[in-house]
């Protein structure tokens, strides 16, 4: 089967997906005071970070477009499973 | 020795279930010792038959229930033994009377094992995933330890949770092996016949051979599957022995015959015990194997819907009269169920409910009590020196004299009623310490609620106001929160009984508190209607007499008439002025301000200066409920207790002014001039000559079609839009030409009620009833009603009403009109029951999240759902239209 050209993390309308390094992901924890297991989490295989490279315990940083608030961050941690 | 070890472990837990028993037993002679713990853990298991045995309390050997004296038979289901149900009777383990022996356990023999129907699906698995042969489990040896270690490691990182679902994955690899790693004995198909079935190849697997087979699994292999041993033994998912619930469990009761009415629990334990007599004596006689196999079959029914009656494919055990029985898991299960009937929801002491009716002289945040209720419900008051004569009073007044009081608690917690014969003792008796429940008077804290309670403004706390009358009374402007009207809805309400209650229902759910909405900003809390067509017409150019408007301030509730110019004649907007604080500014659009200008119409932009209203008109855009600006900024500037006093003498003022003017809505008020009617008559005809025109295009096959849609559908586009255009057309008409000076006008043109449609509709032409986003095309063989000829495509015979509401309409109109109303009654109808649904799940899965200090939002583990609240941070009741106005802050400050 032929690979489709079409890549869903390149798309307009997905928010950016950035993976942040480990003395960021530091800084995060300690700006919120908790551990990897409080943050939201994201699937390995997700179609938005396939290019990322994540591996599970890393932290993805997700830039989006917010009707209140302009731009809004959110953080997600690579999980598998 | 693994043997002995486990033999030790349960006895061992045994010993500590015995005492936990035996405490209890204590426990209930002591009378009420309290003991305060935390629970660190709870651990599930099943109970082994062992466990069953030493636990009960007697062996259940007959069905019979009493005998000839109507006493309990000994080994029968009502055994004393078992618990009292009877009055006067004692019971045999504990030796205390009704209500104070909480019931013992007792147990059958089953004449042969029976599956248990709550656990098929795990025997299910531990068959398949386990030699058949040798009892272990499908992974050869040396990777066992190393799955073991795997699992405990996720178990340490990412919860139980975790484990389950890595142990569901390894158990669906396991069932496509189909040979042992071990003893290489080859696997046979299992599958499972339900509901309590197994079969091996086609095979029936009787109880019996499962149970060994599970007896066979080693107990580390268990552990694998999640089940840890001391806790849980294959095996014991096959019962040997059935425990029987106490009596005070199912308890029996006597019908006004006198004859005995058991609980659905016996008759279905009867049935039980029954067979299993019955299979014993067979089985002791030698009976043949097909016998004691049906009986066997008859048994494992009784004993699956002993514990569930709804099970797919069986028949569900019944009643002589048909109704199906109500067993173990009907009782815990739904809605009538022990959880949500029971635990999540309760009956309450100290409420009442009745119809509610409007009266607007009562405050906001009052609630009109009738008199009966307020003798019936009591707030306790606690006696101490200085309030001791003040009590006394109610005491002499005694239960039926409003204001009395019903009883006095001692100090030891017994409550005594007072009658006419005891109040002389009670007044005696009273000192100190004692607890009068004296009536509801003016000012006592209540809460009010009207279901569904979507809202947390949907129970609000009230002061109780005793009224005459028997309906509860609220303030209509507190409808709006409710969602209440007057047309027959019920209302709640209750009183708190202790102080810490009263407190929190003051500080955290008076009406003051909700007035803005935490949803868009706004108080929810306004004007309606009348109220609100009053303001306008007051505030319109109208003059009064001075006498007339102190009058008029008066009945508001406002004593200070130095706000009031002194002149013989003031105009409305001074009136309405009187009312306002005189440091209040205030600049905002009115209905009537065009906003497309930069500026609007001094006549109508509302500005308030210096507490005087000096241009523009109040309508929704200022009173109004979850419209209102002009109350927002009253609120920030004053705070919730002005606004709310001040927002009931707005209300006032509007209907005392109607009042004393008159304010009625007359069908001359729907009276258009001549020309305005030439006018619509022309406009319909033209539209209806152009869907004429579109027909003939549309026959000739000339309509231009619109891309991606068929001639049909282009042509269908094109009729509505001609149509729509017409009606919107007449719609501008009626407004244009319309007496602006009317009082249905005005109503519309304040908000208070009703729109220039509705106006449009009453005097012109009511226009297009749609089905589905169409005009109506069902009804008969290619026409809507027989009145019209097939495939007639015209806008009358597909639902155009052309007549208004005051002309009238044709029957055929009135027919096509009527359709519409019955889909969209069937719509609400079947919207409300899903839509609450809907909601039921989201409040669950939305019940814990809260807005930390560090403005996160988390769950109750603490796991983050937003960064920040909202996005943006903001608290919208705190804010205007969502953003924070710093600019009016600083120019405030």
């Amino acid at each position: 089967m032929k690979k489709p050209k079409f890549k869903v993390d390149k798309h307009i309308l997905t928010p950016k997906h950035i993976k942040i390094s480990e003395r960021e992901k530091l800084q995060l924890l300690e700006k919120y005071n908790i551990t990897s297991k409080e943050l939201p989490k994201i699937l390995k295989t997700d179609s938005a970070i396939k290019e990322l490279e994540a591996k599970p315990g890393d932290v993805i940083k997700i830039i989006r477009k917010s009707p209140t608030a302009g731009v809004s961050l959110f953080y997600r941690m690579v999980s598998d499973v | 020795m693994a043997e002995e070890d486990k033999q030790q472990k349960t006895e061992q837990e045994l010993e500590v279930i015995k005492q936990a028993i035996e405490g209890k037993v204590e426990r209930v002679e002591q009378e009420e010792q309290h003991i305060y713990k935390q629970v660190r853990s709870i651990a599930f298991s099943i109970l082994s038959p062992k466990m069953v045995k030493k636990m009960a309390s007697a062996k259940i050997v007959t069905p019979e229930l009493y005998d000839k004296e109507g006493y309990p038979v000994d080994g029968g289901l009502m055994d004393i033994r078992l618990g009292v149900i009877d009055p006067g009777l004692r019971c045999k383990t504990c030796g205390s009377k009704l209500k104070e022996c909480i019931g013992h356990f007792g147990y059958i023999e089953l004449a042969r094992p029976i599956i248990h129907v709550k656990f098929v699906n795990i025997v299910m698995t531990l068959l398949k995933c386990t030699c058949r042969e040798c009892g272990r489990i499908l992974i050869p040896d040396n990777k066992i330890s190393k799955i073991r270690e795997n699992l405990d490691q996720i178990e340490k990182e990412s919860g139980i949770e975790e484990r389950r679902q890595k142990v569901k994955e390894i158990i669906a690899g396991l069932k496509t092996t189909n040979k042992c790693p071990l003893c290489k004995a080859k696997q046979k198909k299992i599958s499972l016949e339900k509901p309590t079935t197994f079969l091996e190849d086609e095979k029936r697997l009787s109880p019996i051979e499962i149970r060994a087979r599970l007896e066979k699994i080693p107990d580390s292999d268990c552990e694998i599957f999640g089940l840890k041993v001391p806790h849980v033994r294959p095996e014991w998912m096959v019962l040997t022995v059935l425990p029987i619930p106490p009596v005070t469990m199912r308890p029996s009761i006597t019908l006004e015959s006198g004859e005995r009415s058991e609980d659905d629990l016996t008759h279905k334990l009867g049935d039980i015990v029954r067979i299993n007599q019955r299979l014993f004596e067979n089985i002791n006689a030698g009976a043949p194997e097909i016998i004691v196999e049906d009986l066997w079959d008859l048994l494992q029914y009784h004993v699956t819907t002993f514990f569930d009656n709804n099970i797919a494919q069986l028949p569900p055990a019944r009643h002589r009269s048909g109704q199906p029985l109500k067993t173990l898991t009907e009782r815990i299960k739904s809605k009538e169920g022990r959880i949500r009937h029971n635990l999540a929801g309760k009956r309450t002491n100290f409420s009442a409910r009745t119809v509610i009716s409007p009266d607007p002289m009562l405050e906001l945040f009052e609630v009109g009590v009738p008199s009966i209720i307020a003798t019936k419900l009591t707030v306790p008051e606690r006696v101490n020196e200085w309030n001791i004569q003040y009590l006394k009073t109610f005491v002499e007044k005694g239960p039926d004299k409003y204001p009395g009081a019903n009883y006095i608690i001692r100090p030891d917690g017994k409550k005594k009623k007072i009658t006419d014969e005891t109040k002389e003792a009670s007044l005696e008796e009273l000192q100190p310490g004692y607890i009068v429940e004296r009536h509801l008077m003016d000012g006592d804290i209540s809460i009010f609620n009207r279901q569904p309670s979507l809202h947390r403004m949907s129970m609000m706390c009230h002061r109780v106001k005793v009224l005459p009358g028997k309906t509860l009374r609220l303030n209509p402007a507190v409808c709006t929160p409710y969602n209440a009207d007057f047309d027959g809805d019920e209302m709640n309400f209750h009183v708190p009984q202790t102080e810490e209650a009263r407190a929190e229902a003051e500080i955290l759910m008076e009406v003051q508190t909700q007035l803005i909405s935490l949803r868009y900003g706004l108080s929810i809390i306004g004007c309606t209607q009348d109220a609100i067509s009053g303001n306008y017409v007051l505030t319109k150019n109208v003059s009064v007499k001075r006498e007339d408007a102190i009058d008029l301030i008066g009945a508001v509730g406002v004593a200070d008439f130095s706000k009031l110019p002194r002149k013989a004649i003031v105009t409305g907007r001074e009136v309405f002025s009187a009312l306002l604080p005189d440091d209040f500014n205030y600049s905002g659009h009115s209905r009537l301000c065009d906003r497309s200008k930069d500026k609007c119409d001094k006549e109508f932009h509302v500005v308030i200066d210096n507490g005087k209203l000096l241009s523009g008109v109040m309508d929704r855009n200022s009173i109004g409920e979850e419209s209102g600006l002009m109350l927002r900024s009253i609120h920030q500037k004053y705070g919730k207790d002005f606004s709310i006093e001040l927002l009931g003498r707005i209300f006032r003022l509007g209907i005392e002014f109607l009042l004393r003017t008159g304010f009625t809505s007359a069908l001359s008020d729907t009276d258009l001039p001549e020309p305005a009617k030439q006018k619509i008559l022309e406009d319909l005809d033209i539209a209806r000559k152009d869907v004429g025109i579109l027909i003939q295009q549309f026959k000739e096959a000339k309509l231009e079609v619109f891309p991606g849609k068929t001639m049909q559908e282009t042509l269908e586009l094109k009729i509505l839009e001609v149509l729509n255009k017409a009606r919107n057309e007449t719609g501008r008409t009626v407004a244009n030409f319309a007496d602006k000076r009317t009082n249905t006008m005005i109503m519309a043109e304040s908000g208070a009620r009703g729109n220039l449609l509705n106006l449009a509709q009453m005097a012109a032409c009511v226009g297009q009833q749609a089905l589905r986003g169409k005009r109506i095309e069902k009804g008969y063989e290619q026409r809507t009603i027989s009145h019209f000829k097939k495939n007639d495509l015209s806008s009358e015979a597909h639902g155009f009403i052309s007549n208004g509401f005051k002309t009238g309409l044709t029957p055929s109109e009135f027919f096509f009109g009527s359709m519409t109303g019955r889909d969209s009654l069937m719509d609400t109808a079947l919207r409300t029951p899903k839509s609450g649904y809907l909601y039921r799940r989201l409040a669950n899965a939305m019940q814990d999240l809260k807005v930390e200090y560090d403005n996160t939002v988390r769950d109750a583990s603490k796991k983050i759902i937003q960064f920040e609240y909202g996005e943006d941070g903001i608290d919208v009741s705190k804010s205007e239209n969502g953003v924070i106005n710093v600019k009016r802050i600083i120019n405030s400050v």
